[in-house]
């Protein structure tokens, strides 16, 4: 067992882990942040992306105890007060899911690419996206929904 | 399972040799983390090197380059000497996994898992890379194309650890380039890779390495095909004579990606096309 601390979601969190307790188990289990989801044992689905110091990551790919003294923000930390993030009102607007289970991940991976990429087009997106699959395969209203969300966060 | 982050090659050599148990290295994790998941792989050690700085950057040089091992491949990506001088190498690492993969993943750790199919290792072997390997009876830098022995296989000896890969400076009148297959574009693994690095004289080819992945255990440089190049202005015919040379060397295996057959023959198809990439980045680096 090592003790970890670190920012989730702006609060200051601390835990007792197994040494290789996996970061997504830390922030579902011991957190109760069951947000990120888990879609695949293999790094492939993306459903678990989550930003650690500012970046995108898929949390199964990274232990707990790598995330000790970081920041790490997930699905749950991005609205604030009870207001929606751009991105979470453009996949509610534009219709950017259909059963949701891989939305955390999309939307987590598409706040990341709308900060790092200024014009983003729909085959960037797409290309973008590949980390994060849609199992429901609707993929046509999530590029809209980044879209739109990228135009209005760029004012 | 016990998890170290030392901050010195010293200590990492330390900890691995002491180990009594399965000792890993841990750089990237996009691989080990995944075979811990599976059941595949079960450490009693894990040793993380990416708090060493020394293993963190990429440092240029009069006599090339050196990328530290716990380097990402998004790092990788964004060093601008680096994609200037060897663009398929950086093609290569930047085709591993996903975006989300490539903010963790390292070409060392590429490297040492020993996938047969491994992206960056066959544009490392065309570049000429190596190794620099470090133990406890001091480092040694050998070959890229002579560290693995087969699928998931190593010549490191326990308590050895990959430090850095060394490249050389290009030539003003060479290119590189690699190309893979894949049924998806990303998160996928390759069909068939293959890495060509290529310098011209005159015009013509001078120097040429071929080297193709996923078409036999390990990577595997193909000379036949480097010669069916050189001397030519890779025209038809050249290209022809190379792709039935990549086709002959390939012994693949049939998995639910490819079968043998359609492996030996999609392999000269992407020499094709990497040499032409190659040929054109070596024609107007002068």
């Amino acid at each position: 067992m090592v003790s970890i601390a670190l920012k989730v979601n702006g609060n200051a969190v601390t835990g007792d882990v197994d040494d290789r307790m996996l970061l997504v188990e830390f922030l579902r289990n011991d957190l109760n942040l069951t947000g990120t989801h888990v879609g695949c044992d293999t790094s492939q689905c993306g459903a678990c992306v989550v930003h650690v110091d500012g970046e995108a990551m898929k949390s199964c790919s990274m232990l707990a105890v790598q995330a000790d003294g970081a920041e790490v923000l997930t699905i749950e930390g991005l609205a604030v007060d009870g207001k929606l993030h751009p991105v979470q009102a453009a996949f509610q607007e534009h219709h950017g899911l259909q059963c949701g289970f891989c939305t955390p991940g999309m939307i987590m991976t598409s706040v990341d690419m709308i900060r790092r990429i200024p014009d983003l087009d729909d085959a960037t997106i797409r290309s973008e996206l590949e980390g994060n699959i849609c199992r429901c395969t609707g993929y046509q209203n999530i590029v809209t929904a980044v879209k739109a969300a990228s135009d209005e966060m760029k004012g | 399972m016990r998890y170290e982050s030392p901050t010195t090659i010293k200590e990492v050599v330390g900890l691995l040799k002491k180990e009594r148990g399965k000792a890993f290295v841990l750089a990237g994790g996009t691989d080990l983390l995944v075979g811990m998941k599976l059941g595949m792989i079960e450490p009693d050690l894990l040793v993380d090197i990416k708090h060493i700085p020394a293993m963190r950057t990429v440092k240029t040089s009069k006599t090339g380059f050196r990328i530290g091992a716990a380097v990402s491949c998004a790092e990788l990506g964004e060093h601008k000497a680096m994609k200037k001088a060897w663009p398929g190498v950086v093609e290569a690492a930047n085709l591993i996994g996903s975006d989300q993969v490539q903010g963790r993943c390292t070409v060392v750790g590429n490297l040492c898992n020993a996938s047969p199919a491994a992206d960056s290792v066959p544009a490392l072997i065309a570049a000429g890379a190596k190794a620099v390997i470090v133990g406890a009876d001091g480092r040694r830098t050998i070959a890229v194309e002579n560290i693995a022995t087969g699928p998931g296989k190593t010549c490191l000896k326990k308590g050895e650890v990959i430090e850095a890969i060394t490249l050389p400076n290009q030539t003003k009148t060479s290119g590189d380039a690699y190309l893979r297959f894949t049924p998806r574009t990303e998160m996928d693994i390759a069909v068939v890779g293959v890495g060509i690095n290529l310098t011209l004289e005159k015009g013509l080819v001078s120097k040429a390495r071929v080297v193709l992945g996923a078409v036999a255990p390990t990577a595997i440089t193909v000379p036949e095909a480097a010669e069916a190049l050189i001397g030519t202005k890779v025209d038809k015919k050249a290209l022809e004579n190379l792709a039935a040379a990549c086709s002959a060397a390939c012994r693949p295996i049939d998995d639910k990606r490819g079968s043998a057959e359609y492996r030996t023959r999609i392999a000269g198809v992407m020499a094709v096309r990497a040499a032409k990439i190659a040929f054109k980045r070596a024609g107007s680096a002068a």
